[in-house]
């Protein structure tokens, strides 16, 4: 392909009205860029330079992470492209301990220059805080891999997808929407390349080439009239592949009373539905609040994992080093020291695994330099596990880190974050229509909502995307106005069935918020579709006049 | 050096537009210098110190516009860019909201710099943690907390001649007290231009106290209560409703988008108590005088005695409407009345005094419905007394009918969002039939 096609209807600069301020996202290059690659010697080099220098200037351990960081964002509203930006970040971040407190600096200089005097910032920082005193940090010991490398298993990288395949998709599908009488549409497909390199004075100098993908769009109806308006937002999932993901399969699609979607997606049948459920909204039962029986479709689940099971279960926030921001955890230790705490029914299984293909959390080693593995965090209702890095495995008398360590660029600090959290499958066969005709009075939900939890992870709040009333064991018609409350442990107790592995599917979100600074972190759940019984369900119309 | 003065930035900005051929070009260049200190019990967890510049330009040709960045500033490296922004938008489609570069406009000089702020070390950040863990390490409790400070410049410039500069400062801290059973908690807030303001002894102290009165909590009914939200929790529920954009308006999905069609502009919106406005020059809280698309900013009210004043439009849908552009609110200042937050306790038969909000979202657009959680100290008043600390609540609530069912507002105070971090200027307030849905067990 000729350079000039390839870049085509790239790198517009103007309009980006769905889009945060590019400028957080790093500088804007062109897509034939995002193609180079920096030569693995030259990181090599250079980050020895940085190892040396701090560990000359008093540091006990030293990484230093050099990062190239690509997105690409591919925004278009009803017949318009808004905007087409590839960004890249390129910088250095390096982390040491000396006189047993961390410090940590960085810089977008990525040169042997850049390097030794971001090294000896990072040991000032250190030096400095440790004044304040506080126990030494204690690292789990974690030998050196020397030279290695893993990638994202994928068959076509985005990046190498010409712009004007992906705009005429996101095009495609607006016109199918605006003809199905919706009023607005947008659309976007977002990109991301992580390009890493870790090196660690334990021996360990790691290359990785992180690939994401996560095409959206949200169909608005309005009724004037009423001077109301509902959307509709799609049923894709954020993923850890590429651009295969959009090549549409009937053998990665689930049926029922809307197409859902497990390794591939199809954006223009999807949005067909999404423009007639939208308008069905509008005209929707506004529920009665009360107790329902909740079945719970694995696009909705997600998220009530990730808020109620992934959060709570993070070492940090259990030791309370999220106390000022995100809060503490009811998980406390004692808690997991019993092994006894019935968190949920015998029916929940939920695992930790970094290794999931397809999943936005995997990758081969973490940030600090840890391979990735899969775990136990709830066995048969029990807590039994919680997730850790280095400086904290000691805590739980792990003798190495879970490998759940990340930072959302080289110029944050890395620290731990969630793995993939999910919900293992039931062991017995059960269909979602089989799941249904056992249910008295009950919601349907699909696609996630809004969603907020408490700083301890106890009361949380969820709606969603579609809502259907299920009577005697039948789905009966639309309804809207849903969010459902509870308390985690009393919600997972109530998981009375969950269907088979062969409804299971990945959810997930790009922007998990954590920390201070607060950094994004991108993480898949998977579940199969799972019933709840006896939840209190909301109404939530308001009149503002 | 990533803070260039505006001698620096108007020599490199010519500089790089002289290499352009475009019909139209502009070049921005921004930096930021800054660092943080994040402790948890009571010792630092991670600590940072971030330095960045870069450079973007924007080449036009009719209405194809083509933008490229660079974080190199050799003569060499600036050429390229220039070359590369004028490929892409030759290759660009044309962006029918695409609207002319603006010409030269005075911008008046800013007050968001203070160079004491400006000149802070990891040493400084480290003393004035050192003073917050002091109160914690004497009270017997544990502190976690954050304090961070930035200096960020940005400038503009473009081939019609519009040249634009501006340098602030920003230090933000927060903390969490909890005792050593984990049954209580107390939080702080503060957010500054000018560091010399910030104490983080006094600061503590007063989540400290939070702290040790929380104890004990009980459990009541959630329900309709009147409750007293302090600066910091109104600050985090207002936030969501400071959108005062037409277009969203009058494409008829927005808050503001009238029943029939059209905007609430000119209508009663909230109580008579209430008016918002933004204020570049207001000295507790000073902000940019130009906004990103090159339009000066001045005083402008947004909501006056509960009416909606003014939205904000883009250049484009001004140009639409046949209307004047008008920018949005680079800060936000709610005016208060005189009253303390103990004289709104005074005043309170039976109510609800709430220090902090945490997780809100939205649940309903088209209404504001937020939901969330009180936490970090929430207690019961009765006859004009606190009388004990009670347990957090969920709330499913609007802004804008909570503004009108305003009772009464206190003393205007600089105030940070518990999650933007983003300084407001907003009064502590009095609020009837305020809805909480649900108890919540956290501490």
């Amino acid at each position: 392909m000729r350079r000039r096609d390839f870049l085509y209807l790239s790198g517009m600069g103007a309009g980006a009205l769905m889009l945060p301020d590019l400028s957080a996202f790093g500088k804007t290059i062109d897509p034939a860029q995002a193609l180079e690659r920096v030569d693995v010697a030259i990181k090599k080099e250079l980050a020895d330079v940085a190892l040396n220098t701090a560990k000359s200037n008093g540091a006990t351990y030293a990484d230093v992470r050099i990062g190239r960081y690509l997105n690409q964002f591919v925004v278009t509203r009803e017949n318009k492209v808004l905007n087409v930006a590839n960004t890249e970040s390129y910088g250095i971040g390096i982390r040491v301990i000396a006189n047993g407190c961390w410090g940590f600096a960085a810089t977008n200089d990525v040169t042997k220059e850049g390097m030794a005097k971001t090294a000896l910032k990072a040991v000032a920082v250190a030096k400095a805080n440790a004044k304040i005193g506080g126990a030494p940090v204690q690292l789990a010991p974690q030998k050196g891999y020397g030279e290695v490398s893993w990638k994202t298993p994928l068959t076509k990288n985005a990046f190498e997808i010409p712009v004007k395949e992906k705009v005429d998709l996101l095009l495609n599908a607006n016109g199918i929407a605006m003809a199905g009488g919706a009023n607005f549409v947008n659309s976007v497909m977002f990109a991301v390349n992580e390009q890493k390199y870790f090196a660690s004075t334990d021996g360990s100098y790691i290359d990785q080439d992180v690939h994401r993908l996560q095409p959206s769009f949200t169909v608005t109806k309005i009724d004037p009239s009423a001077g109301s308006f509902e959307t509709r937002r799609s049923l894709s999932s954020p993923v850890g592949m590429g651009y295969e993901y959009l090549d549409a399969l009937e053998s990665e699609k689930v049926g029922g009373i809307t197409p859902r979607y497990k390794k591939r997606y199809d954006m223009l049948e999807d949005i067909k539905f999404a423009t007639k459920q939208a308008a069905e909204k509008i005209k929707a039962k506004s529920v009665e609040p009360g107790k329902y029986d909740l079945v719970l479709d694995p696009s909705h689940l997600w998220l009530t994992i990730h808020e109620s099971v992934g959060h709570p279960t993070e070492l940090d926030r259990v030791l309370g080093y999220e106390a000022n921001f995100a809060g503490t955890s009811f998980l406390t230790l004692d808690k997991w020291k019993s092994g006894k705490f019935n968190f949920g029914s015998k029916a929940v299984n939920i695992v930790g695994d970094k290794t999931q293909v397809g999943s936005l959390g995997a990758v081969g080693y973490d940030d600090e330099g840890v391979k990735c593995k899969k775990w136990d965090i709830i066995k048969d209702g029990i807590l039994v596990n919680y997730q850790a890095i280095r400086d904290q495995a000691h805590i739980i008398g792990l003798t190495e880190s879970q490998g759940c360590c990340y930072s959302q660029s080289w110029q944050d600090v890395q620290f731990q974050r969630m793995p993939n959290v999910s919900l293992q499958p039931g062991k017995t066969p059960l269909s979602v229509d089989n799941m249904i005709k056992n249910v008295e009075k009950g919601v349907y939900i699909i696609g996630d909502g809004s969603f907020s939890i408490d700083q301890q992870r106890y009361n949380f709040q969820f709606g969603g995307q579609l809502f259907y009333e299920i009577k005697e064991g039948k789905i009966v018609g639309m309804l809207n106005d849903v969010a459902y409350q509870a308390n985690t442990q009393e919600f997972w107790n109530s998981c009375a069935q969950v269907c088979d592995e062969s409804d299971y599917r990945l959810g997930g979100a790009f922007s998990d918020g954590k920390g201070q600074p607060a950094q994004s972190s991108a993480v898949s759940h998977g579940s199969s579709t799972a019933l709840f019984k006896g939840v209190n369900v909301i109404n939530t119309k308001r009149k503002i006049g | 050096m990533a803070i260039l003065t505006k001698e620096e930035a108007q020599a490199l900005l010519k500089k790089v537009l002289a290499y352009s051929k475009a019909e139209e070009c502009e070049v921005s260049v921004n930096g930021s210098e800054g660092g943080n200190i994040r402790y948890a019990l009571n010792a630092v967890s991670t600590a940072g110190d971030i330095s960045t510049m870069g450079l973007a330009v924007t080449s036009v040709y009719g209405k194809k516009a083509g933008t490229a960045t660079i974080d190199e500033f050799d003569d060499a490296a600036l050429e390229k860019v220039v070359r590369r922004s004028e490929e892409l938008a030759q290759l660009a489609p044309p962006n029918p909201e695409y609207m002319p570069m603006l010409g030269p406009s005075e911008f008046k000089e800013e007050i968001t710099f203070n160079p004491t702020t400006g000149a802070m070390t990891p040493d400084s950040r480290a003393d004035l943690v050192a003073k917050s863990l002091a109160v914690t390490k004497e009270a017997k409790l544990t502190a976690a907390g954050f304090l961070e400070n930035s200096t960020g410049f940005s400038a503009i410039m473009n081939s019609k001649g519009l040249f634009a500069y501006t340098k602030g400062t920003d230090v933000t801290f927060s903390v969490t007290t909890r005792n050593e059973a984990g049954t209580a908690s107390g939080y702080a807030a503060r957010g500054f231009t000018d560091v010399s303001k910030l104490d983080t002894f006094s600061a503590t102290k007063i989540a400290s106290t939070k702290c040790l009165s929380s104890s004990g909590a009980k459990a009541i009914e959630p329900g309709k209560y009147t409750v007293i939200l302090e600066p910091v929790a109104a600050t985090y529920m207002m936030e969501n409703m400071f959108r005062f954009d037409a277009r969203s308006a009058e494409e008829g999905r927005s808050f503001l988008s009238k029943k029939g069609g059209g905007t609430r502009l000119g209508e009663q919106l909230v109580d008579p108590k209430v008016t918002i406005y933004s204020d570049p020059f207001n000295p507790d809280l000073p902000s940019s005088t130009w906004s990103g698309e090159g339009l000066p900013r001045e005083k402008t009210m947004w909501i006056d005695k509960g009416v909606v004043k003014n939205l904000s439009y883009s250049r484009y849908w001004a140009d639409k409407k046949g209307v004047k552009p008008l920018p949005g609110p680079g800060n936000i200042i709610m005016e208060g009345g005189d009253a303390s937050i103990e004289d709104l306790i005074k005043s309170t038969e039976r109510g609800i005094l709430v220090s902090r909000l945490w997780y809100i979202r939205m649940v309903d657009p088209q209404s504001l419905l937020l939901t969330g959680l009180t936490r970090d100290g929430t207690f019961y008043i009765e006859n004009g007394k606190i009388k004990f600390p009670v347990k957090n609540f969920r709330f499913n609530e609007s802004p804008v009918i909570m503004l009108n069912n305003l009772e009464a507002l206190g003393k205007q105070e600089r105030s940070i969002s518990v999650e933007s971090y983003r300084s407001y200027l907003i009064p502590p307030m009095k609020i009837r039939d305020f809805t909480f849905s649900s108890l919540s067990d956290a501490v």
